[in-house]
């Protein structure tokens, strides 16, 4: 395959093969909905002739199929001199990742469904005034097997296990959401070290809370961001704007930095592909490589950019483990694993009490950024106003806006508290790979809160 | 559907054939392909080329309702996703609304889906032309560079039959062209995009995608954040598209059912500025998203939501209109074979007023043209109605465009957004998206910067 990939003289082929099967549940309305068994199955083939790549895939996984493929992508990377290549592999033996204890595909499917129904009746019982539980099951075992002409030949088990809820309250001033979730890169033992119910009545709490909230401010102010889901900011703030496809292309407003201060001391940046368990742990990224933690901002200076091998290998240099792809239909790009800030040295508690007059976030939604500005946007899902030290009251949702390079310099203040938030997905040119975020409760000392009192 | 795909529809029927008493079951059967290109410095970046096919089985049995799908139409695999989705029913809660669509003798309307000319398009035209786009939008000014210039296109066939009587099949392609800018200045970098879609490559218009991306990059060179304060605001056709996309949550026939929508008990109320009139209609060819069946093989339909500003009518798959005690409105939506149907809007356009952005623009005295927004997922709740994007545009001043302005935010609430409308645009823009957009101005929004 490898050889007939390479075939018209390009200079790389690869095949990445992917056998993924899924089971989710959802309930909805006091019901369970619908349980759906998924499979997805098939091969990408990727040749690359000087700067050109041409990929091809195909679900038709016999050897037919393959090679017809392999014909395609080979074609599509150049017209070439139609010689023969022999290729040796060698094995990229790698210790897994992540310990599996009880695969899910083993766990009867009444059991994930009670799940929901014990999220569903949790929610419920926190207050009267919650009108609508919605909870969601999912898990997968993806088999992956990468073979390239450079000799590597990997292969990764993924397995992975999510739950989350959304829930409605309704109030005097309308209504409003609860949203939690948990996702690991483990099997059904989640549920032993996690409580459902817990989970189903945080998402109430937060939803009832925030019917008392009052309309976000509208303007700049000090925020801090609570331990956990903030590591949202720092994926956007600098994590897009590190990878070095776009650095490569000069899109990134960190590029030309390396080692240079781009953000307070108190900043180190970490991507780690192999914290075990966490969302976006794997044993080798979608290249065959094996995972890596890489140090890319440490006390402030840009030590590093994010790399798959196809930039790391035209640089000359090592790939850093950050291959990935959202299925075997898909180019793998550069991205990041889980993305993460280490800790400082102040207590969270403190750093609420240094604060005058601001917003706390309490738990970070989406965002969004221009790596080329900077520019970026994260949502605050649940925050309350900070009054001369003190945590008053609840905020409506709204976007918080900043530039990414200006961000990380405001900086003032990092606490001690580390951790890591709930499961996310990164989606990058149309595909989405699971990714985690974490970081300790921090202070920016000036953002812009997109909300509209005055 | 206007063309059949007698192979799919056969896999579908098959499946279909294997109900027992009792049962009803939908098979739906789809392959397709697609092309990516992608020029970057006037060579060849990427070209993919790929097939896909699958099969989604959904069951229903005493009110309970399973699903299994599988990436391949391998004839051992369609076996074990129908023994899957049978071994998934007895996991689900009897709902007595559950069920298939039940034709109901709504006649589609035919349109062209399927252009012979793109199905044979050959692939060395296809790099020329986004070639060519690439260096017309470099041609455009100094400071541009071009971060990516694309061309995509794709064809998909589908099959769809129920034990309920349902049996449709058809295909469709399409293509556009698309491409990213960056523009210099100092130490400043901006960036724009700019797209063009088209039947087939013929009808692309690429020295309109190279200007509209040019200029989106370089009208920013120099912004300032501005200060916070409340104002009017101007969306632009490609951001009222997006804002308009968010109302299809709202007026979603399962959501009311639910709970989830504001708009549950407000039916034939005043919930919009009498300007504004919203309808969803697949049928007309001009939008991006027609279609002539839903996802559940009903036929597509124009339906009017919110007429002079009254709330009209909610969008109904054939479960959610069984809930209501309804019927359907032929908005089943569908993922693809690997989803089972949901409820959504289709088509959604907005009756268009008559003034050009440039009217507009004159009327206001002090406020802001909004060219992009961002964040639409995180700071928009369209259950609470909660609005809140980052933004970036021109400052309007005595009814003259000023100064760029960048890294802002505007909120209000989805609620209060429709009845500030002050004036709706005769500048529409059938744009890929399922809601075409014109000029949109809106008063007494809060824009927060500085």
């Amino acid at each position: 395959m490898l050889a007939k990939g390479r075939s018209t003289g390009a200079e790389f082929s690869e095949i990445y093969v992917e056998d993924k099967r899924s089971t989710s549940a959802g309930l909805d309305d006091g019901k369970v909905e619908q349980v759906t068994s998924g499979r997805d199955r098939g091969a990408g083939i990727r040749v690359i002739a000087g700067d050109t790549t041409g990929f091809a895939h195909t679900s038709d996984l016999s050897e037919r199929g393959l090679l017809a493929a392999a014909e395609a992508a080979a074609a599509a990377a150049k017209q070439g001199d139609g010689g023969v290549h022999t290729i040796a592999l060698q094995p990229v033996f790698r210790h897994p990742v992540n310990t599996i204890v009880q695969f899910p595909d083993t766990v009867a499917k009444a059991r994930k469904v009670e799940l929901l129904q014990r999220a569903d009746v949790a929610a419920r019982g926190v207050h009267g005034a919650i009108v609508q539980v919605s909870a969601g099951y999912g898990d997968s075992i993806k088999q992956i097997l990468i073979a390239n002409s450079d000799g590597i030949f990997s292969a990764d088990e993924q397995v992975r296990t999510l739950m989350r809820v959304s829930v409605i309250a309704n109030g005097d001033a309308g209504m409003q959401t609860g949203y939690n979730s948990l996702g690991h890169t483990i099997g059904f033992e989640i549920f032993d070290e996690n409580d459902v119910e817990e989970l189903a009545i945080r998402a109430a709490q937060q939803a009832i809370t925030k019917l008392q909230a009052r309309p976000a401010p509208s303007g700049a102010m000090q925020v801090v961001i609570k331990q956990g889901s903030g590591g949202v900011l720092f994926h956007e703030a600098c994590g897009h704007g590190l990878e070095a496809d776009l650095v490569g292309k000069g899109s990134s407003v960190y590029r030309g930095k390396m080692g240079e201060l781009v953000a307070s001391p108190l900043v180190t940046v970490i991507d780690d592909g192999t914290m075990a368990g966490e969302w976006g742990a794997i044993g080798v990224d979608d290249e065959g490589h094996a995972s890596q933690k890489n140090t890319l901002i440490e006390n402030g200076i840009l030590t590093d950019y994010m790399w798959d091998y196809i930039r790391a290998r035209k640089e000359g240099r090592k790939q850093s483990g950050n291959g990935r792809r959202q299925s075997y239909a898909d180019l793998p790009m550069v991205r990041m694993t889980n993305t993460f800030v280490t800790n400082g040295s102040e207590n969270p508690d403190d750093i609420i009490r240094a604060t005058d007059h601001g917003v706390y976030v309490a738990k970070l939604g989406g965002g969004q950024v221009d790596t080329a500005s900077g520019d970026f946007v994260f949502g605050m899902v649940e925050a309350y106003l900070i009054e001369n030290g003190e945590i008053t009251e609840p905020l409506r949702e709204g976007n918080l806006i900043g530039n990414g390079p200006q961000v990380l310099k405001d900086i003032d203040l990092m606490g001690n508290d580390f951790a890591m938030g709930g499961p996310g997905t990164c989606g990058k040119d149309g595909q989405g790979v699971p990714v985690g975020d974490g970081c300790p409760t921090l202070r920016v000392k000036s953002m812009t809160i997109g909300g509209t009192a005055a | 559907m206007s063309t059949t795909v007698d192979d799919l529809q056969a896999i579908a029927d098959r499946v279909v054939a294997q109900a027992g008493a009792g049962e009803q079951i939908e098979a739906y059967v789809s392959r397709g392909g697609e092309t990516a290109i992608r020029i970057y410095e006037g060579e060849l970046e990427h070209f993919a080329s790929a097939q896909s096919e699958g099969v989604g089985i959904r069951v229903i049995k005493d009110g309970r309702t399973g699903f299994a799908y599988a990436g391949t139409l391998d004839p051992a695999a369609i076996a074990e996703v129908l023994a899957d989705a049978r071994d998934n029913v007895s996991f689900g809660t009897p709902d007595e609304f559950a069920g298939l669509a039940i034709p109901d003798g709504v006649a589609q309307i035919p349109q062209k889906f399927w252009d012979e000319e793109l199905a044979g398009y050959p692939t060395d035209q296809k790099i020329a032309l986004t070639k060519e786009l690439e260096k017309l939008t470099l041609g455009m000014d100094e400071r541009v560079r071009v971060d990516e210039a694309n061309y995509d296109d794709g064809w998909g066939e589908v099959a769809v039959a129920t034990t309920t009587g349902i049996r449709e099949s058809g295909r469709g392609n399409s293509c556009y062209v698309s491409v990213s800018t960056l523009a210099d200045d100092e130490e400043e970098t901006q960036t724009g995009f700019g797209f063009s879609v088209g039947d087939s490559p013929k009808e692309f218009n690429l020295h309109k995608a190279a200007r509209e991306a040019a200029e989106r990059a370089t009208r920013l060179l120099g912004a300032i954040k501005p200060p916070s304060k409340r104002t009017t605001v101007i969306l632009d056709p490609y951001v009222t598209s997006q804002f308009i996309s968010i109302l299809s949550s709202t007026l979603n026939g399962e959501n009311v059912a639910k709970g989830r929508s504001f708009f549950a008990e407000r039916m034939g109320d005043q919930v919009a500025d009498p300007r504004f009139t919203l309808v969803d209609d697949p049928t007309n060819p001009l939008a991006y998203t027609a279609t002539d069946i839903d996802g559940e093989g009903l036929a597509a339909r124009r339906n009017v939501l919110i007429e002079n500003g009254v709330l009209k009518k909610f969008v109904h798959s054939s479960y959610s209109a069984r809930r209501m005690n309804t019927v359907s409105t032929g908005n089943a939506t569908r993922g693809g074979f690997a989803g089972s149907p949901g409820v959504g809007c289709l088509a959604m356009q907005l009756v268009p007023g008559t003034h050009t952005q440039e009217e507009l623009i004159a009327s206001v005295d002090d406020g802001v043209l909004i060219q992009m927004v961002s964040g639409l997922h995180s700071g928009v709740n369209p259950v609470s109605g909660d609005f809140s994007t980052g933004a970036s545009g021109m400052l309007i001043s005595n009814g003259t465009i000023g100064a760029p302005v960048r890294e802002f935010t505007i909120a209000s609430t989805l609620q209060r957004m429709l009845l500030d409308i002050v004036s709706i645009g005769g500048d529409v823009d059938w744009l890929p998206s399922r809601a075409h957009g014109m000029s949109l101005v809106i008063r007494d929004v809060t824009m927060s910067g500085t």
